[in-house]
């Protein structure tokens, strides 16, 4: 009979080992998931998780690509891991990262073809404020109403798609495009152009974004007084309030950050490496930094790596689908149970689970 | 513009119909949540039942073992949440988000032979006589079995929350996990059989969706619909009788603004396309800001990991 | 007189405590047998095991002559063991009957089990109302409503952990009514309390636990409380002392305090008006729930009122927060130990920034000094006598009185003008219980105002100098602690409220 006790302090070598043996074991499900769509898992698994970084042939192309699959994600799920630190879960980051690349290629779109250096700049600026103002409505609705973030800030995601659908056929189409819908590429119009930084790297203005993103994170969650209050209110909402934590002005402050940070992913892809607004411009990274915040334990580190190791299963996702025929839905799949394994293998964090002797009743 | 073409007998009718789905994932989502679970991954579920569904009645040429199927999946992935929540106490908020993010991706991977397949045909029911009744006959008495199933599963589970010892006990575990447990009621043996049926709920009203309501498959095409069905027990204020009024004012405003898109509104599409869900926004705002006992219907345990510590 | 039940050699280890080691008693037919220990002594494990609710490791029961191994509560119910439990066991949204039809085996239809309901309650001098919530009832009613439960299933054995925590001093003599009414009739009673009057008053036996093992048996009423107290404790204790001093300036102010209750099932506070003195100590009794967690949260700030409503030296700070509020040196600690007046996971050193941050100086400008909140958390280890490896561990690894005796002595450190506690002792043993008194009565004397909110009347007549009480959310007017009568308390209470004292025939 196997029983739980919890521990009188949670383990710190279970809270670094759980997201490890969580992943083994997504890997051994993996494969037998792999091995019931008739592929060879072991094939399967060397071509998602090794292939793409070592790999002669393929690493040249996927290793930038690496950067720019993870700096998305990782400034996405940085933003949201405050939230969820607090108990305060912002969902929608799919919508923001949306309203993000919206608001900041609207501007870009609006000045074509005014060539000035500011323009990057005020894009930027505009790709966080679009984030943060979409956010903004579940959090002012959750202060005001005490209506539930959750729900509010999903259900935006389909009402931001229907505004990208909107702007894509509509108010942003490219004039100069023969009627397709999609905006200008903004990869052609230099002065609102996020270029790749360092040839082969994959990096750009949004890796950056995501590298001070989790620098910043760290210091505001270990070292600053509002950090220490989002642990609190995570923790014990109550105590939090005895220690005087102002739980609407954190409600505000978490899901705005995190818009903001979704936004100005959304901002970052729509000037690098999607180019341009378009109907199918969101590929889901706002729902999969959901995964990379939890894989990464909510802990700025944690989800840096996370981030690379996300990326890693979209990019040899993507090999394995041209290589073994491994449909990409398999991938998503993968990546929801790796998240289900997460949740389980950290029950071990908080509890002792004993391997009892039946009881003598 | 023509409003001319809208029909309001037809409008019912196909508002039945486009509520179907909903209702059933919500009353199912209503017993979890009297249980004390909030199980936020009904969209997952509804889209697992719609492939399972979907699958298993092209197979086999029957919609009744694709229904069946569709329950067997939905309970099937509802109880992976149950054990990591129940027995493994994981945070149910994050689990849920799991099965959501899990169920979209695997029914994808099923549903790779499926896109463009005609299911078989669902049969409506005759009803004779009732269906012969001029304008009502339409409007009420001309569905399939299911329609007719999740009105009396509505019922049902408000029959046994109100009057059966078992809903007492169901709601009583909610209500309080650790004076349940006290009186010797196995908390998360119960919590795991409302999850399953709750479950199976999602993914009967998943299938419906895929096999009568679009019916075809297509990858997510819940779109949403799981998490209005969350919305709508918040609505309900967890009353299974206001379920069914909240499953229905979605639907007739689904149903509504596809009218309205086929009539040419001088509205721009998308905007009627999101009206669904700002609906559901709105009412959701409405229902929170009402602060007065509506809020004693929401089981006090709901959410809370529980760990009989004896 | 034959034994009802039998216990012999019952042992139940959890990790790294022995519960109970090799316990053996005896309880006859129609006998009020008391289960004396201190918290954490090993009594709630052993009901628990007579209840089925945890199975022991070893050794048997007999109940009645036949071997007796309840494997859940319902095998107890069956069997004619009852029990009305201390906390857990109610639910404040369902009515009255729906609670009782819960806890028994095989109710009656709901239209029968009420009318059962109000037969008993009126036979046994505890009237109730079936269709009423639960979460509107007074504790001294949620206590009928456990009470008549397990009338309702006719028990051979009645199990009542702590039962008169919940009631005015009244209540308490009519309660003990009904049970000797209960035993006359034949029923067994197993009593577990720690208050050493009442056990002398009610008990034909004590069985004396001690750190999991009987100690000692006595007829209680031959002993005295001091004896008692040895027995349990296991050594003498020394009673809290003070020097007389006579207080200073009013500091703290309320008067016509209101606050309407947050949630639902709350109380909500109705005109409450008192002052403190530097330097002496209000005592705030009342039944809990009578707006204890409210006053609290008034005082403290969590719960803002009208500004006039709460003065300081003069100074209206009502609307003010709780950090406003440590800036000037009001601070509290409240009774929830673990999620409310400490994060249970956090370590000792966050717990000690959670409000220590603002009077010693452990932030600057927003950022954290975490040596300096090091050495607070230390220096509250050592001036409290905190057992803890050190301030790094988890809140929820002390035990409870040792996160109490660091949760007082984290404010008593920061040298507060008005301080306020609410239980500052419960669930606490002994000796803690002693030192977190003693250093509530030195604080008081260094010429803090301190206010304690308590539920234990004898505590609050050691070391108030004046006694107040709540009922429903009103405070009645404080009068001096000395020569207060038990009976005058009772009243101040709110008095037995709609009890009856039992008249069943013998």
């Amino acid at each position: 009979m196997i029983r739980l006790e919890k521990r009188p302090q949670p383990s710190r070598a279970w809270t670094v080992a759980a997201p490890l043996l969580a992943v083994a074991l997504t890997m051994v499900a993996g494969g037998l998931m792999f091995a019931l769509l008739g592929k060879n898992p072991v094939d399967a698994i060397r071509t998602i998780f090794w292939d793409p970084l070592f790999n002669q042939q393929f690493a040249s192309y996927s290793r930038p690509q690496l950067l720019v699959k993870a700096g998305p994600l990782i400034l996405i799920a940085i933003g949201l891991s405050l939230g969820f630190r607090a108990g305060i879960w912002n969902i929608g980051a799919e919508g923001q990262y949306i309203m993000g690349a919206l608001a900041g290629a609207g501007v870009a779109l609006a000045l074509y073809p005014l060539d000035t250096w500011i323009l990057f700049p005020l894009m930027v600026l505009a790709g966080a404020l679009g984030g943060w103002a979409w956010a903004m409505i579940p959090a002012l609705l959750k202060t005001r109403f005490r209506t539930n973030e959750i729900l509010v800030s999903l259900l935006l995601v389909y009402v931001a798609q229907q505004v990208l659908a909107s702007m894509s056929l509509g108010l942003m189409r490219n004039p100069e495009g023969g009627g397709f819908p999609g905006s200008r590429n903004l990869q052609q119009y230099p002065a609102a152009a996020n270029p790749e930084l360092f040839e082969g790297t994959g990096m750009h203005w949004g890796v950056v974004a995501a590298f001070i993103a989790v620098i910043a994170a760290y210091v505001l969650l270990n070292r600053h007084m509002l950090g220490f209050q989002i642990r609190l209110t995570g923790q014990s909402p109550r105590a939090a309030r005895f220690a005087g934590v102002d739980t609407n002005a954190l409600v505000l402050f978490c899901l705005g950050t995190s818009g903001a940070l979704a936004g100005l992913a959304g901002l970052f892809e729509v000037s690098g490496p999607a180019g341009q607004v378009n109907i199918d411009f969101n590929v889901g990274y706002g729902f999969t930094a959901i995964i990379v915040a939890f894989l990464g334990r909510l802990h700025p580190v944690g989800i840096l790596l996370a981030g690379l190791l996300m990326a890693l299963t979209y990019i040899g996702g993507e090999l394995a689908q041209f290589m073994l025929g491994i449909p990409a839905a398999a991938i998503q799949a993968f990546q929801g149970m790796l998240l289900f394994f997460l949740l389980g293998v950290d029950v071990l964090s908080n509890y002792n689970i004993r391997l009892g002797r039946r009881e003598i009743a | 513009m023509d409003f001319g073409a809208i029909n309001p007998v037809v409008l019912f009718a196909s508002l039945m119909v486009a509520s179907t789905p909903i209702l059933l994932a919500a009353i199912g989502e209503l017993v979890v949540e009297k249980s004390g679970v909030l199980n936020l991954g009904v969209e997952g579920m509804m889209i697992t039942g719609a492939i399972c569904g979907f699958a298993i009645a092209v197979e086999t040429g029957s919609p009744t073992l694709g229904f069946i199927a569709a329950m067997a999946g939905g309970a099937a992935l509802s109880l992976v949440f149950g054990f990591l929540t129940q027995v493994l106490m994981s945070n149910q908020v994050a689990t849920g988000l799991a099965l959501t993010l899990f169920g979209l991706g695997f029914s994808a991977l099923i549903g790779q032979g499926y896109v463009g397949t005609k299911p078989p045909a669902t049969d409506r029911l005759n009803l004779g006589v009732l269906s012969d009744i001029p304008i009502l006959g339409r409007m009420l008495f001309s569905h399939d079995l299911i329609v007719y199933l999740s009105l009396a599963l509505v019922a049902t589970v408000w029959a046994f929350l109100r009057f059966t010892r078992a809903g007492l006990i169901l709601r009583a575990v909610g209500e309080n996990h650790d004076a349940a447990h006290a009186l010797g009621y196995k908390v998360v043996r119960i919590r795991l059989a409302a999850i399953a049926f709750g479950g199976a709920c999602a993914g009967l009203g998943g299938a419906y969706l895929s096999l009568v309501r679009v019916p075809q498959w297509t990858e997510g095409m819940t779109s949403g619909a799981g998490w209005i069905a969350l919305a709508i027990v918040v609505f309900a204020s967890w009353r299974a009788g206001r379920v069914l009024l909240g499953a229905y004012l979605f639907g007739g405003v689904a149903v509504l603004q596809l009218n309205l898109q086929a009539a040419g509104l001088a509205v721009p599409v998308e905007l009627l396309s999101a009206s669904p869900y700002l609906v559901t926004i709105l009412v959701l705002v409405i229902m929170s800001a009402d602060r007065g006992r509506a809020a004693l219907n929401a089981p006090a345990s709901l959410g809370r990991v529980f760990h009989a510590s004896t | 007189m034959t034994a009802l039940l039998t216990v012999e050699g019952l042992t139940k280890a959890y990790p790294g405590v022995v519960a109970n080691d090799r316990v053996s008693f005896d309880i006859a037919e129609g006998e009020v047998h008391a289960l004396l220990g201190e918290n954490g002594a090993g009594k709630s494990t052993l009901v628990k095991m007579i209840y089925g609710l945890v199975q022991p490791d070893a050794g048997q029961m007999t109940l009645r002559g036949t071997a007796y191994a309840p494997s859940e509560p319902s095998a107890a119910r069956a069997a004619g063991v009852a029990m009305v439990f201390q906390h857990f066991s109610l639910f404040d949204a369902l009515n009255v009957a729906e609670n009782i039809a819960l806890g028994m085996e095989h109710p009656p239809p709901m239209r029968r089990l009420a009318a059962r309901i109000r037969e008993v309650s009126e036979t046994y001098g505890l009237p109730l109302k079936p269709g009423r919530l639960v979460g509107d009832l007074s504790a001294g009613e949620r206590q009928r409503v456990e009470i008549i439960r397990c009338l309702l299933q006719d028990p051979k054995l009645l199990i009542m952990d702590e039962p008169t925590s919940v009631l005015t001093p009244q209540e308490v003599g009519i309660l003990f009514a009904t049970l000797r009414k209960l035993a006359a009739e034949g029923t067994a009673i197993l009593y577990i309390s720690h208050k050493l009057e009442e056990i002398r008053t009610l008990c034909d036996r004590a069985t004396i636990l001690r750190r999991g093992r009987v100690v000692d048996s006595c007829n209680p009423r031959e002993k005295s409380a001091a004896e008692l107290a040895e027995m349990m404790v296991g050594a003498k204790l020394t009673a809290p002392s003070r020097a007389g001093v006579s207080p200073g300036e009013v500091v703290l102010e309320v008067s016509e305090l209101s606050l309407p209750s947050a949630n639902p099932f709350g109380t909500s506070l109705r005109d409450i008006s008192f002052s403190v003195r530097a330097g002496e100590i209000l005592g705030v009794g009342g039944v809990a729930g009578n707006g204890q967690d409210e006053l609290l949260a008034a005082l403290s700030g969590e719960a803002p009122v009208a500004p006039g409503a709460v003065r300081l030296k003069g100074q209206p700070i009502g609307s003010l927060g709780p950090s406003p509020r440590r800036r000037i040196a009001v601070l509290a600690a409240p009774e929830e130990r673990l999620g409310h007046a400490a994060a249970p996971d956090m370590s000792l050193t966050e717990n000690a920034l959670l409000t220590a941050a603002i009077r010693e100086g452990l932030a600057a400008r927003g950022f954290l000094k975490w040596p300096a909140a090091k050495a607070f958390a230390e220096k509250v280890i050592e001036a409290f006598d905190v057992r803890t490896p050190g301030p790094g561990n988890a809140a929820r690894s002390l035990s409870g009185g040792n996160l109490q005796k660091f949760v007082i002595g984290r404010e008593v450190l920061q040298r507060p003008e008005v301080l306020v506690v609410n239980q500052p002792t419960w669930g606490v043993d002994a000796s803690a219980a002693a030192s977190i008194r003693q250093a509530l009565l030195d604080l008081a004397e260094s010429g803090t105002a301190v206010i304690v909110i308590s539920q234990d009347l004898d505590e609050l007549m050691e070391i108030s100098d004046r006694f107040a009480a709540l009922n429903e959310g009103r405070l009645s007017s404080p009068r001096p602690a000395k020569g207060l009568t038990l009976e005058e308390i009772g009243l101040m209470m709110g008095g037995a409220h709609d009890m009856e004292v039992a008249h069943v025939a013998e």
